[in-house]
């Protein structure tokens, strides 16, 4: 039970990180990335082939870091020209493309076969210890990006994100470049989903390309619209509670006879939409509160 | 900081928005733009701005063609423009919208954020000591800790002015000032604009309210289907039977 909880506790924390990284994009800048899951898998993938290579774990989940927030730089320059819609679209396309990329170059990656045996985290320890150093470590990680997301939101930076956020052609008049800001806040962010990556690979210690689909992503946007936008927070808790959501209806099997496991899924995806209706119509400004309360 | 429009065009597919306009806006100057909706006033602003690219004709500033130039950078270089349906940064508080109008600080940069804190913390309180005085300028002290989304459209209005003022602008450029703004508000703007012009800021004032533009400048040009039809003092100009056939046909 208590390996369980573990677990869950770590999958929550990956999905925390996720949620910090986007709610700095979407939350204060007001970017509507729907490829968030194609910098987590560049994460995972980028530690994962790495450590199986003998490169030191710090190395690794540095290198998850920085690949993931350098492959953020191009979709920036290219799609900070579109609109908000096309942006969407285009991080969309860019996740799928990222999952294709891994699915097909199976020199790299092993393809849909995936890589197993990736090493975990505190491998040298034994049993429960090893699970506790990990969600200790992860845990730091976690309350040091909310420090350094609380610290950006409420900095002379964070006011220009949310300039941005409420009027984009206003920050221009300004005499102040919104391109440069949004560029700035992808990669952070999806540095961040990067190190996500890495927790994930190593913690799962199997990856196949099946786990990064665009539903991940929008897990995350739940847990944002959850928890609160434009709060720190909001996603942890929006995290949690998805987490949460999760893994009761894994339960929920147990109560409704008859369905079996891949009907399962649908009836999770339903939740979902159904979830999201239902925050936007009673609480749209998500558990936490609204940033527009001041 | 001098303003020169020369022979500026713009076509959106057949309709021809503006047809080689060529104004010019005196080094601290005062200069109004008047016409009936659809003259191309704004199409105008866009392009003096940096918001829109002309087909043909020249910005010039301070006699150099910025015709290159990006909006950001021109409004850096100290002409900054106000929009006609006020664009404020709604859920930020007036005296934050102020804030983040402020140039050059180290706050809005990363490395500057977390590795020169103190900097920054001094920056701030300079930063404020400033939006401090505008808003009483302006009279918004009352309403600095409200959100800037919930004010009145004139009061969005001055919080637009006041934060053009946070750039340090030589020249402002004004889009419908008085559009959707009451009486007492108006007079207050018109006040405040003439005693920035009396320290040296030059403004152009794009307005559709003929009444008001022509009591606070003492140059303007009437545009009338992209064209500029008059230019000159306000009364010899409202004497122009072009102007009178174009202005009064359209409005009445």
């Amino acid at each position: 039970m208590e390996a369980y909880l573990a677990a869950i506790a770590v999958i929550a924390l990956i999905y925390v990180l996720l949620s910090l990284g986007l709610n700095l994009q979407y939350g204060l800048t007001g970017l509507i990335n729907f490829g968030h899951v194609g910098f987590f898998a560049i994460g995972a993938y980028a530690s994962a082939i790495l450590a199986l290579r003998g490169v030191p774990l710090v190395a690794c989940f540095a290198a998850a870091a920085a690949l993931a927030g350098i492959a953020a730089w191009p979709i920036g320059l290219i799609s900070l020209r579109l609109r908000d819609d096309y942006f969407a679209i285009v991080t969309l396309g860019f996740s799928e493309i990222v999952r294709l990329v891994v699915t097909s170059e199976r020199w790299l990656t092993n393809g849909v076969q995936g890589i197993p045996g990736i090493p975990r985290l505190f491998a040298s320890l034994e049993g429960p210890a090893a699970q506790l150093a990990t969600l200790a470590v992860i845990l730091a990680v976690v309350v040091l990006a909310a420090w350094i997301m609380r610290r950006i939101g409420k900095s002379p930076f964070g006011r220009v994100l949310e300039g941005i956020r409420d009027n984009e052609e206003a920050v221009k008049a300004l005499g102040k470049d919104p391109a440069g800001f949004k560029i700035q806040v992808l990669i952070v962010g999806s540095a961040l989903a990067g190190i996500a990556g890495a927790f994930y690979a190593h913690y799962i210690t199997y990856i196949v390309p099946e786990q990064f689909i665009p539903l991940v992503t929008f897990y995350v946007w739940m847990a944002v619209i959850m928890g609160g936008v434009g709060r720190v927070s909001g996603a942890v808790v929006g995290a949690g509670i998805l987490m949460l959501f999760l893994e009761g209806s894994r339960f929920a099997r147990d109560v409704l006879p008859g369905i079996s496991e891949v009907e399962m899924a649908s009836i999770r995806l339903g939740l979902v939409g159904v979830m999201l209706i239902l925050f936007t119509l009673y609480r749209p400004q998500g558990l936490m509160g609204d940033y527009t309360r001041r | 900081m001098s303003l020169e429009a020369r022979a500026i065009s713009k076509s959106y597919g057949g309709f021809q928005a503006l047809d080689r306009v060529s104004l010019q806006v005196e080094s601290g100057g005062l200069f109004g733009l008047i016409g009936p909706n659809g003259a191309g006033k704004s199409t105008l602003f866009s392009i003096l701005s940096g918001f829109l690219k002309a087909d043909s004709g020249h910005v010039l500033l301070d006699g150099r063609a910025i015709d290159a130039v990006p909006a950001p950078a021109r409004a850096r270089a100290g002409m900054v423009r106000t929009f006609q349906v006020p664009r404020d940064f709604q859920h930020l508080t007036v005296h934050e919208n102020l804030m983040a109008a402020a140039p050059g600080q180290v706050g809005e940069t990363l490395p500057g954020l977390f590795f020169r804190p103190a900097k920054v913390r001094q920056q701030e309180a300079e930063i404020a000591a400033r939006v401090g005085e505008i808003l009483a300028f302006l009279r918004l002290s009352e309403v600095a800790d409200q959100s800037a989304g919930k004010l009145s459209g004139g009061q969005k209005k001055l919080v637009e002015l006041g934060r053009a003022l946070m750039v340090e602008p030589r020249l402002i450029l004004l889009d419908e000032p008085f559009a959707g703004v009451n009486p007492v508000l108006i007079g207050q703007i018109m006040e405040r604009v003439a005693d920035l012009n009396a320290r040296g800021i030059g403004f152009l004032v794009i307005e559709h309210d003929l009444e008001a533009l022509t009591r606070l400048v003492p140059r303007l040009a009437v545009m009338d289907r992209g064209r500029i039809i008059a230019q000159g003092a306000p009364d010899a100009v409202l004497d122009d039977p072009l102007v009178r056939d174009a202005y009064l046909g359209a409005t009445l």
